[in-house]
């Protein structure tokens, strides 16, 4: 009975995607291939005293050579609205495969990254993260 | 969001052929996820930037696809080679038909 | 019924050491700022990271912006912000006796606009008003507030002081129980700043937009499930006023980042 009356008032949206949503858009991006662990270092303080500008690093063991290089690195959450964060396309030019930026956690969870070599490969790295949230309602 | 905002890019103006050098930029931009809702209850209409190119005398060196979880403001740090003097032109664009650009100069000895 | 006393001793306390001292003590006091997490700081201290950086540029473009009947822009008769606006924003709030009651700074640039450019009024919390106030309080940075007790705002001192220590709201707590009593504690896994509004306006990472102490007021009243006094209001102002009074000598930060 109050499952139904709960169901009724879902919002449109859910809320939150789930961990399964973000092995769907993990295995977009890595089409039939696997991703082998290792080579990615994903930054991500331990502990965010707000979810909505957490400062990332990711860095990628690569010697960035024409024979050798990242040619992508792709950001995935596991706790967010929506799985994908960012991508980044790289080419020998870079010279590191190093990126900061900041980025959206709306909870606390497991952040990938799928970085994609020039050799068709795929290394993957991630990190988990608390995520606090204000202590007083925002008006 | 208006069409057009401020975007600040960091980066040195002289370097050696082959050093690495650090960039930094960071576009004036509120990135409404889509996600959020006013008092009343209505949800915000998503508005973000989505791209972001960097070009290096006309050449592709960078570039990135943002979505709803770039935070706001975006700041963006990255490296590249330094090839030859000229130009690097930075260019973001998104939802709305937003874009803003900037550019650096660049001598290479 | 015991607590409310301890409130009271601790006020009178405050006011106690007011009277018998120029300068306050800074050893005890503590920005919000030595809370932050190394990151959180960093945005802070690098301009180039500071997500409020983009406010201080848009308000030294309308600093030169000419409005208003008058067609006069702020540069006009303040010239070079840089030096005519240094410390400010420090000795604000401040008791206008033309007026007859409390000028914040966001009130005096109001004022100049409707007295001086023949403008209207910019909205409370509008980006061109934090703008402005961003780019004006900025030019204080690294000075100490200047607020201190005198004839004309010993009234709304004392109102100020008052709320401070005044349980309020469904919660019934006053800011002191927090701010005053518990700083340095932990509420809900967040440590409780003392509560000084050295940084404002602030780029808060919960709006992901800049902000006023007042918007932050009004949070804090809605916190504690009171009914948040309106934008510009005298207790607003008077609380600012105590709020300033209390930091006084402590350095100003504008534009601060904070969680």
């Amino acid at each position: 009975m109050i499952g139904a009356a709960a169901a009724s008032v879902l919002p449109a949206v859910k809320a939150f995607a789930t961990v399964d949503d973000a092995t769907q858009a993990v295995d977009k991006i890595l089409g039939n291939q696997k991703a082998k662990v290792g080579r990615v270092n994903l930054e991500i303080p331990p502990l965010v005293e707000n979810g909505n500008l957490v400062t990332m690093k990711v860095a990628v063991e690569s010697p960035m050579s024409e024979a050798d290089y990242v040619r992508a690195i792709h950001i995935v959450a596991e706790g967010n609205p929506l799985p994908n964060v960012v991508s980044f396309y790289l080419s020998p030019r870079a010279g590191l495969a190093a990126i900061t930026t900041r980025i959206r956690l709306g909870d606390s969870q497991r952040v990938r990254a799928i970085a994609q070599m020039s050799d068709g490969s795929f290394w993957q790295g991630d990190a988990a993260t608390l995520v606090t949230l204000a202590a007083c309602t925002e008006v | 969001m208006s069409k057009t905002s401020r975007t600040l890019v960091t980066m040195p103006t002289t370097a050696k052929k082959g050093e690495i050098l650090e960039i930094r930029i960071i576009v004036q931009h509120d990135m409404e996820s889509g996600f959020r809702h006013t008092e009343t209850g209505q949800r915000v209409p998503r508005d973000i930037i989505r791209d972001f190119l960097c070009t290096y005398n006309g050449v592709e060196v960078f570039r990135v696809e943002l979505h709803p979880a770039m935070g706001a403001n975006p700041l963006i740090i990255f490296t590249t080679v330094a090839t030859e003097s000229g130009t690097l032109e930075f260019k973001w664009s998104g939802d709305n038909g937003y874009t803003s650009s900037t550019s650096s100069k660049l001598t290479v000895t | 019924m015991i607590k409310v006393l301890v409130i009271c001793a601790i006020g009178m306390v405050i006011s106690g050491v007011a009277v018998s001292r120029a300068a306050s003590p800074s050893a005890e006091r503590q920005s919000s700022y030595a809370l932050m997490s190394a990151d959180t700081k960093a945005m802070q201290d690098d301009p180039l990271l500071n997500p409020a950086t983009f406010a201080v540029l848009d308000g030294q473009a309308l600093w030169q912006e000419s409005v208003g009947k008058k067609n006069r822009s702020c540069a006009t008769c303040h010239g070079d912000a840089t030096t005519s606006m240094k410390g400010v924003a420090a000795s604000f709030p401040k008791f206008n006796s033309a007026k007859g009651s409390l000028v914040n700074l966001e009130g005096q640039i109001n004022d100049c606009r409707v007295k001086h450019q023949e403008a209207e009024p910019l909205a409370y919390e509008s980006k061109p008003l934090l703008s402005l106030s961003a780019f004006v309080g900025t030019q204080s940075k690294g000075m100490p507030i200047t607020v201190e007790r005198n004839a004309a705002n010993a009234t709304s001192l004392d109102a100020g002081q008052h709320l401070f220590n005044q349980r309020m709201g469904q919660l019934n707590l006053s800011c002191a129980q927090c701010h005053a009593e518990r700083a340095g504690q932990k509420l809900a896994g967040n440590p409780i700043p003392q509560a000084h509004p050295t940084a404002y306006p602030i780029y808060r990472l919960e709006w992901q937009a800049v902000g006023s102490l007042q918007r932050r007021l009004r949070n804090c009243l809605t916190g504690v499930r009171a009914e948040p006094y309106a934008l510009g209001s005298k207790e607003l102002l008077d609380l600012e006023l105590f709020l300033a009074w209390r930091a006084r000598g402590m350095a100003l930060e504008t534009p601060g980042v904070r969680p």
